[in-house]
């Protein structure tokens, strides 16, 4: 490194200064209230200018950690620019009246008690719960029989892997309104016992959001299952089987406890994601349906999950400060649920 | 597990799986039928055959794709440049992250891997909105706009695809052994050489599991990009695309089933050559995840 010192340090100044100068002549057109369309590029560049000359400038002592220091820079800027900084400012925002651009007064905890008088919002807590229980189970239940299904030897297993798994790489949008024709235009004519489509009334447009998603996440949760059973050695099964074990024996008694990491991974998958859902509940039914009388209110929100419920609030309501409330509730409930998920499952592992 | 199985459970199995497929495949095949009939055919008989032609499919794209709510060529191109544009970056400096965390064994890189750990149980609900002002914020003092910009959507995929990426990034590189570094800085390597001649070169079957992973979400995701880029921009990526197009155009179905059919398009073809690599990065990152 020694031998080109000399010839790499006139371009490392060039790059420090020329970047500094940039820099400052960014900031200065910021502060002076200028509004031309360079400002950007030029900041950018000094910065990489600064960057650059710090980088090749061959004397400095600590090289290693200059390195370290730009290579954690622009991941770590991204993520405190868009996850760190918007969270703090939504904790500080949900005790504002913030209305998506500014906040005229602090309200203190005015919007937490706002949204347990309001009963469409308990409404959405209680389908999600009961949405997120149904799809745990019926999820999971599917892709565990359908993975055992394809790890039995049979012609084309490829093909019916691939297929069961494809539903997931469409997304919720697309689908939701796929599903939409299904539902009203197909099944009302397949089966004629069907006089309404499902997405009309509430309790069996609810239902439809558990058919998509079962239909929709099944197949990759089958090829975790898969993979999971794959890992149960051969010698086991075949001792297994020369005991005279038959195959239910061996599902639950060798199968099911040597998969139980992977079972646990499902559930948190399923979980998580149920609970998020948002996509297909948008493109499907958009939250619609009625409840006649629910705490004494009349609710047109039947199948309105909590996540939609969040986003209607902010964006088609225009309450922000009230959304960015009920986001933080929906984000304690679901750091609490998953930490007690993994709890739960842990100690299950262990005593097996 | 020698013991034969009888065959007439063998066919048993192979009918109930052909009837799943079946079942699965069957809202594709729908959507194939029905973008090649009129609207009075698909009312009439949406599962039969009767009044499909390839001429009332050209004309069915002819008005999906030139549609000024839905524009197919322009947000597929704007969906493809985005994503390719986030995974490349998310790779790289996913990859530079990962590398600093494990090899700087400080209070601050411990403290930067566990930030992006517990960060990783956030929804986006809960930041989606402060979002889009700290954006705005920031567009206005670096004079790019965020908002409604393709840097802008890349930027917040950086920010959240950061910590699946490094997590998952993180676990792979622990298991390099630390021998190859010290030959290679022995050798006369600057440790930006190392990284990128001797580890990053090592990083190629994880980096495919996390391009995958990433870019399945970001292709279909629809919250973040209707959030930051409006419905009615000019930049817009599929999902809103879609999204826009049906909201505007209310029970004519041979047209929302043909963009429908657009959409999906390019995912399977996708699927179709990279069909191993797709479903064993998918397992391989809830696995690791």
């Amino acid at each position: 490194m020694k031998e080109d010192s000399g010839s790499k340090k006139l371009p490392a100044l060039i790059c420090l200064v020329g970047g500094a100068i940039l820099l400052i002549w960014a900031l200065a057109l910021d502060f002076s209230g200028s509004k031309v369309g360079y400002r950007g590029a030029l900041l950018v560049i000094g910065l990489i200018g600064i960057i650059m000359g710090l980088y090749i400038f061959p004397t400095l002592k600590y090289h290693r950690t200059l390195v370290y220091v730009v290579f954690l820079f622009p991941l770590l800027f991204a993520f405190v620019v868009t996850v760190i900084i918007p969270l703090f400012l939504g904790l500080f925002y949900s005790f504002t009246n913030w209305n998506g651009i500014r906040y005229t007064e602090f309200v203190g905890v005015a919007n937490y008690a706002r949204m347990f008088r309001q009963p469409s919002f308990i409404w959405s807590i209680l389908i999600t719960a009961l949405f997120v229980v149904f799809n745990m189970i019926l999820v999971n239940l599917v892709a565990f029989l359908l993975a055992l299904l394809c790890t039995s030897k049979l012609k084309g297993m490829g093909f019916f892997r691939a297929s069961y798994f494809l539903p997931n790489l469409i997304g919720g949008i697309v689908l939701g309104y796929i599903w939409q024709f299904v539902f009203s235009n197909v099944a009302t004519k397949i089966f004629s016992g069907m006089k309404y489509s499902m997405l009309s009334s509430t309790g069996t447009a609810f239902m439809a959001i558990i058919i998509v998603y079962v239909w929709q996440y099944a197949g990759y949760i089958m090829l975790i299952y898969i993979t999971g059973l794959n890992t149960v050695p051969a010698e086991v099964l075949e001792a297994s089987n020369i005991d005279g074990a038959n195959a239910i024996q061996t599902l639950f008694q060798i199968k099911i406890p040597m998969i139980a990491p992977t079972i646990t991974i499902c559930t948190f998958l399923t979980l998580t994601s149920a609970f998020k859902q948002f996509d297909v509940n948008l493109s499907l039914t958009n939250g619609t349906g009625s409840v006649a009388d629910f705490l004494g209110q009349y609710l047109t929100n039947g199948t309105q999950m909590l996540a939609l419920n969040i986003y209607n609030t902010a964006v088609v309501e225009n309450e922000y400060a009230f959304g960015q409330a009920k986001a933080f509730l929906f984000f304690i409930i679901l750091a609490c649920v998953s930490i007690l998920q993994v709890r739960i499952s842990n100690k299950k592992e262990v005593e097996l | 597990m020698n013991r034969k199985e009888p065959t007439s459970r063998v066919i048993l199995k192979f009918v109930i799986a052909v009837i799943i497929a079946i079942y699965v495949l069957f809202p594709f095949a729908l959507v194939v039928i029905n973008s090649c009939k009129q609207t009075a055919d698909i009312t009439s008989n949406p599962i039969g055959l009767n009044g499909m032609s390839i001429g009332q499919l050209m004309k069915n794209m002819n008005d999906v794709v030139n549609n000024p709510n839905f524009l197919f060529w322009h947000a597929f191109g704007f969906s493809v440049l985005i994503t390719v544009l986030s995974l490349v970056l998310l790779a790289l400096f996913g990859a530079m992250t990962a590398w600093v965390i494990c090899r700087n064994k400080t209070k601050w890189a411990t403290l930067i891997y566990f930030t992006f750990i517990a960060s990783m149980i956030i929804p986006f609900q809960v930041v989606m909105l402060p979002l889009i002002s700290t954006f705005r914020d920031v567009g206005k003092f670096v004079g790019i706009p965020m908002l409604q910009s393709v840097p802008g959507i890349v930027f917040a995929y950086l920010g959240f695809g950061g910590a699946m990426t490094v997590f998952i990034l993180t676990g792979f590189i622990k298991g390099i052994p630390y021998d190859l570094e010290e030959a290679a800085s022995i050798d006369g390597c600057r440790p930006e050489q190392v990284f990128f001649k001797v580890i990053f070169p090592l990083l190629t079957p994880v980096i495919t599991t996390v391009t995958i992973l990433n870019g399945m979400w970001i292709w279909n995701d629809y919250l973040l990009p209707s959030m930051m880029l409006g419905q009615n921009g000019v930049v817009k990526t599929l999902p809103v695309a879609v999204q826009a197009f049906v909201g505007s155009y209310v029970k004519q179905w041979n047209l929302i089933l043909t963009a429908a059919l657009l959409a999906i398009i390019p995912m399977i073809v996708l699927f179709l050559f990279a069909q191993k690599q797709i479903m064993n990065g998918m397992i391989e990152g809830a696995v690791k995840g």
